[in-house]
């Protein structure tokens, strides 16, 4: 007798309640074991815990305390963020003087002056100078409330949401692993039992801004989105913006689950237990030093390893000319119609096809592409940043779209990876390419037209 | 060189597991207040006394039924690779549903140490717990912990040292069940020791065939077919 048919014989002599049973006497034995081992002296409830849920888990106020909530995360960020930012980059706009003049003292030949310092150097301070203090705050101000119990909270609220549109509850909290970085997230979403409802968060998870995505997302809304505001009411228009930006992801999210429940992935929603653990003041210093030291550093430190090859290649292929045409423009030249089309242009669509490996550098790729052909010499604020921008013929709408192509569009090679690891499919893997690179194009070119359409811009 | 101790931690999300193995390792995986955070295996390592120990963080889950996929990897992790010691983290302040998977992780494995965590929480409102009643009738060690301030390591970490080298024999009270269940794993339990050996505890395969736990049957079938062979052949040899 082989395994095979014992399983089938076992199957004969048990009866289907036997799990009922099973799990009867785990608890029992539990229960009992609680009896003998455990005095409770004070009532068991949690009171603080409770009240605490009454608000925010309410139905009335839980959705209006998360956006606030949310709000507040990205208003300390936005607001505590711009003096570092512009303190770094006037720093390394004066050690980049020393850099040139060391360069010319030891007669270093243009071309190498022009990779090292204006490709390599200019490219990846600008990214730690957009990139590092926003991150410094953001990590360490999310890990707190996460760390705290809200987090779990957040994915209460939601739960109703995701079984309307026929995705599971657990949903929500692999989505909120997005946040952090989506290849992380598709692993997360072994926490969900059924294979169509992990399909589901697999496929959608892209729709929320991962650690790569935040500072640009940043970076773009400050610069342009509140270009006529000052002061205080800049960054709230700034967070207003991130906000706004961020729901529309997840309103994404709720789109397209609910569109492929209903078509490729049909199904019910299955039930489940959502644990909501007490509420934990976090170890403060503990907490805000290791995401802000560890994860801040982690994520430049991709950003720089991936960027620096990329800021070189740029480099190279921007000085490169077949004709009176560098392969650089030759590439952009092809892509702007169709970025023209978006509302994007060919250096925007380049960026984006150069940063599939990681979203950390499609903002760099992009500036090392425009820095490579623009007259710009020197780079001392966050105002020249813009000019660089402006002078591309970026208006408003461009840098919404930008935004919004890269909330939307198509996951990293990490990611994509990860999908292929988890669901061991070509098909699903390239339908979790396409839909939002589908999703992406869409959305950016309805904004464009509508745009024009209506002279706006 | 010998070879490291192992030792895996397993535990309901939302226990403090990633906390303690962060602690006990001086590792920086990221922890979060909230279900669902480890999914696939860490391991570090640490030296105490003279003696490598490597833990392996498991994926925090409420059972070990093959429900899904990280359940599957915490189960698989227990049973098929062995760990020297399994410590089963539990949360102090909700006992009573968390002793669940401490039973059933009894049932797969005999050297286990039962963790209360969180004690400091658990006292603070009103919760005592009698760690030496609960040792009585577990059958393994149980030792209350605070991850977070460190507090029971130096405890856990001889009781570890002194399981792995056999001065602490784990001997498990192993749960019953009803009378017709009882039966049903009497009828089919010898034929599966027959062709796992003690590679696995019988009782508790038999238990889960007759749950239906095809997972299980497919991750038996694809570890142990070399073993099989060999297995059925000393049987038969026995027989003879």
């Amino acid at each position: 007798m082989n395994i095979q048919q014992l399983f089938s014989e076992a199957q004969q002599l048990s009866s289907p309640k036997l799990r009922d049973e099973i799990v009867h006497h785990l608890y029992q034995r539990s229960n009992q074991l609680c009896q003998e081992g455990v005095t409770y002296s004070k009532s068991k409830s949690d009171t603080k815990t409770e009240k605490l849920d009454a608000i925010f888990t309410s139905p009335f106020l839980g959705f209006p305390i998360m956006i606030v909530m949310l709000g507040l995360v990205f208003y300390i960020t936005i607001a505590g963020a711009n003096i570092p930012s512009t303190m770094l980059a006037e720093f390394f706009g004066w050690l980049e003087n020393y850099l040139t003049a060391f360069f010319t003292f030891i007669h270093a030949p243009d071309w190498l002056h022009g990779v090292l310092v204006l490709g390599l150097y200019r490219g990846t301070t600008w990214v730690i100078s957009v990139m590092l203090p926003p991150m410094a705050i953001f990590f360490p101000t999310f890990a707190l409330l996460e760390n705290y119990g809200y987090l779990p909270r957040v994915a209460f609220n939601m739960d109703r949401i995701f079984k309307k549109v026929g995705a599971h509850g657990k949903q929500s909290l692999t989505m909120a692993m997005g946040f952090g970085c989506n290849a992380a997230a598709v692993i997360s979403t072994r926490i969900i039992e059924s294979p169509r409802e992990r399909m589901l968060a697999i496929l959608t998870n892209n729709f929320v801004p991962c650690n790569g995505r935040w500072g640009t997302l940043i970076v773009f809304a400050s610069l342009f989105m509140a270009a006529n505001f000052t002061g205080g009411l800049k960054s709230l228009v700034t967070t207003g913006v991130i906000v706004g930006l961020v729901l529309f992801g997840i309103i994404v999210t709720f789109f397209v689950s609910w569109v492929l429940s209903k078509t490729a992935l049909k199904g019910v929603p299955t039930h489940y237990t959502l644990e909501l653990p007490p509420y934990r003041r976090p170890k403060f210093f503990d907490t805000v030093i290791r995401s802000s030291l560890t994860k801040s550093w982690a994520v430049l430190v991709r950003a720089v390893k991936v960027a620096a090859p990329a800021a070189i290649l740029t480099w190279v292929v921007a000085n490169i000319y077949i004709g009176d045409t560098s392969i650089l423009m030759y590439m952009v030249q092809f892509l702007d119609p169709f970025g023209q089309m978006l509302g994007l242009d060919g250096y925007i669509m380049l960026a984006f096809i150069l940063g599939l490996p990681a979203n950390e550098i499609v903002l760099p790729i992009l500036l090392m592409g425009y820095l490579s052909t623009g007259a710009l010499t020197e780079v001392d604020s966050l105002v020249d940043l813009k000019k660089i921008f402006l002078e591309q013929g970026w208006t408003w709408v461009t840098a919404l779209n930008m935004m919004l192509f890269s909330l939307l569009h198509y996951p990293c090679g990490t990611t994509l990876i990860n999908i292929y690891k988890e669901t061991k499919s070509k098909k699903w893997t390239f339908l979790a390419f396409l839909i939002p690179t589908v999703i992406a194009i869409l959305v950016t070119f309805i904004i464009a037209q509508t745009a024009r359409l209506l002279g706006w811009i | 060189m010998t070879n490291p101790i192992r030792v895996a931690l397993a535990g309901n999300p939302n226990t403090g597991k990633s906390t303690l193995f962060n602690a006990l390792t001086g590792l920086r995986q990221h922890t979060g207040n909230w279900a669902g955070k480890t999914v696939s295996l860490a391991e570090g390592k640490v030296q105490y006394k003279g003696k490598t120990y490597s833990f392996i963080d498991l994926p925090g889950t409420y059972s070990l039924f093959s429900n899904s996929t990280d359940e599957e990897v915490a189960r698989n992790y227990i049973v098929f690779e062995k760990p020297d010691v399994t410590l089963v983290v539990l949360d102090a302040t909700s006992l009573e549903r968390n002793f669940n998977l401490a039973l059933q992780v009894l049932e797969m494995t005999t050297n286990v140490i039962v963790c209360i965590n969180l004690i400091d929480e658990a006292e603070k409102k009103g919760i005592k717990i009698n760690e030496r009643i609960l040792t009585n009738k577990l059958g393994v060690p149980v030792i209350k912990l605070s991850a977070r301030n460190k507090v029971g390591f130096d405890l856990l970490l001889d009781t570890i040292e002194r399981i792995a080298n056999g001065t602490i024999e784990c001997k498990p009270t192993l749960m019953t069940y009803s009378d017709e269940i009882e039966e049903q794993i009497y009828k089919i339990e010898p034929y599966i020791r027959g062709m796992i050996g003690d590679r696995l505890s019988s009782r508790w395969v038999s238990l889960r065939l007759l749950d239906g736990d095809e997972k299980l049957l497919n991750e038996i079938n694809k570890r142990l077919r070399l073993e099989e062979v060999k297995i059925t052949d000393e049987y038969s040899t026995a027989i003879l």
